[in-house]
């Protein structure tokens, strides 16, 4: 287990999101009568009030839309510095995630990288975290 | 579309610091009481009570004073009362209230936002911390990726602004160096010392770019606005300051699915509640919980185009007290302490009453826009003196 993570509580809606990585595929809520991406997950779409609406697969790739390179030690066990980046998600359009991108120092993380799903596991969660494609 | 029918009257303040021992409900009637001495009215006069975002237990000293403290507390005989999150950012508990005295429920308001935040976090034996356990709600999508803070939701909007529009940090500096050098007039302000552009520049990072000096301090203090309906007017001994228009917005309910912060559709949006321009504005006092929080209220609120504050700020004269647009006259947050977007209005109202001592702007300011808000939610009020 890397690092220090507070974990999702989970539930009906999410469950499925956190789980998604137990089998290395990312997925997002998806109306099944217009194809648009519901997230966070909610029982109806917000463009076609369909309640058709349930997971779908995405390619586990994305665009980094920005960064901030975190220096401060929110808790004492945490190791800095880290980026936190939001990822547009390709295929889902729309839909961006707040995440990491690990694997490459910090200084190598640029706005419009293009990069790729890494889940890493904690106990029941798979947090989809992000490395350079 | 102006809006004639509310008024700030009454503004009040408690002691400002870090790690008070005073109670924050005795904090808060402090302020009132300030608020009463100076609308000139008493608790009876008082019929409604307003506060953002209500008592919560979590995160420790947030906001520990709900309606039901004050109420209770001081037996007010309110009709009308309001305290919770889902509204638009602090100053949308005025928003609430001036709803209340134009549609009749309530004739004077309270409206106050008490942290005590600092006293509570060196304190944990008296305000414990929240257990560990897991994240639900808008929390879920942040913390699992130790994003923490509002410094790192924010520290990347403002990244994104460097990259695409190159605002400099020695620009976004001036916004710390100006709020600072108004702070050392305030004597309310938390810290008085000046802040120079070599202090800022060495400062460490907390989320890049975001220094210490972008962020304001947890604080212990109370403030209180009156609002009052234009008919009742007739009740207060003060000079009342005219709520001429307001204005939020909400696009996404999230930090991470808005494609920007809510300062931009907020800004546009008050200007088509009112007659005035923003070159009509005598002072502004903008939300700077971080620094590029008022770079985008600059931004939003039409003082200059998008993408171009940092030019605008450039060495910081246009904004100093004798610039074209003083900014954050008491020192803003990151002067005058986190007072959690309620100072801003109140400034606004000590500026436009010509009470601002050694840091009065000149020339009888008369029109003034105050807001509030960071992120996906923003209040803008423009105020003005009749």
């Amino acid at each position: 287990m890397a690092g220090f993570r507070l974990l999702p509580r989970l539930n009906a809606e999410n469950r499925f999101f956190w789980t998604s990585g137990s089998d290395g595929r990312l997925r997002f809520l998806r109306c099944e009568a217009c194809e648009t991406f519901v997230h966070p997950p909610r029982p109806i779409c917000p463009n076609c009030q369909s309640e058709a609406v349930s997971p779908a697969t995405v390619p586990g790739t994305g665009v980094v839309d920005t960064y901030t390179i975190n220096h401060q030690k929110w808790q004492p066990v945490l190791e800095v510095p880290y980026v936190i980046a939001r990822v547009a998600i390709d295929g889902a359009p729309g839909v961006y995630l707040t995440t990491n991108i690990i694997d490459c120092s910090v200084e190598a993380v640029e706005i419009g990288d293009a990069v790729k799903v890494a889940f890493e596991q904690h106990d029941d969660v798979w947090l989809p975290l992000f490395e350079k494609a | 579309m102006a809006n004639p029918d509310a008024y700030i009257t009454g503004i009040g303040q408690s002691e400002v610091g870090v790690r008070l021992a005073r109670h924050p409900l005795l904090l808060t009637i402090d302020a009132i009481r300030e608020a009463l001495d100076d609308a000139g009215l008493t608790l009876a006069d008082i019929d409604g009570v307003s506060t953002y975002p209500g008592k919560t237990a979590q995160p420790p000293g947030y906001s520990p004073v709900g309606t039901e403290d004050v109420i209770e507390s001081l037996r007010l005989n309110v009709r009308w009362y309001n305290g919770g999150f889902e509204i638009t950012s602090q100053l949308g508990a005025v928003v609430e209230a001036v709803g209340a005295v134009m549609s009749g429920q309530a004739r004077h308001v309270l409206c106050f936002r008490t942290v005590y935040e600092a006293a509570a976090l060196s304190r944990p034996d008296e305000y414990p911390r929240p257990g560990p356990g897991r994240v639900d709600g808008m929390m879920e999508w942040l913390l699992p990726f130790n994003a923490y803070s509002a410094s790192n939701w924010i520290a990347q909007y403002a990244m994104r602004h460097i990259k695409k529009y190159g605002l400099k940090r020695e620009q976004l500096a001036q916004i710390a160096i100006t709020g600072r050098a108004h702070a050392a007039l305030n004597p309310r302000a938390l810290v008085r010392e000046p802040l120079t552009l070599d202090d800022y520049m060495s400062a460490r990072m907390i989320s890049d770019p975001l220094c210490l000096y972008d962020c304001d301090r947890f604080t212990d203090a109370s403030t209180v606005l009156i609002v009052s309906a234009g008919d009742a007017l007739g009740d207060v001994k003060c000079r009342a300051i005219r709520i001429d228009a307001m204005a939020y917005s909400v696009e996404r309910h999230s930090w991470d699915q808005s494609e920007w912060v809510a300062a931009y559709p907020t800004g546009a949006e008050l200007w088509k509640r009112t007659d005035y321009k923003p070159k009509d504005v005598d002072v502004a006092q903008l939300y700077d919980g971080f620094s590029f929080n008022a770079v985008t209220w600059l931004e939003g609120l039409g003082f200059c185009k998008r993408g171009e504050a940092g030019d605008f700020l450039g060495d910081g004269k246009r904004i100093a007290l004798d610039g074209e647009l003083p900014l954050n006259t008491f020192g803003g947050q990151i002067g005058a302490g986190r007072l959690h977007g309620f100072g801003f209005a109140h400034e606004a109202v000590v500026q436009l009453r010509g009470q601002g001592g050694a840091r009065q702007v000149k020339g009888e300011p008369r029109v003034a826009v105050a807001t509030s808000g960071g992120g996906p939610l923003a209040t803008a009020l423009l105020l003005v003196r009749d």
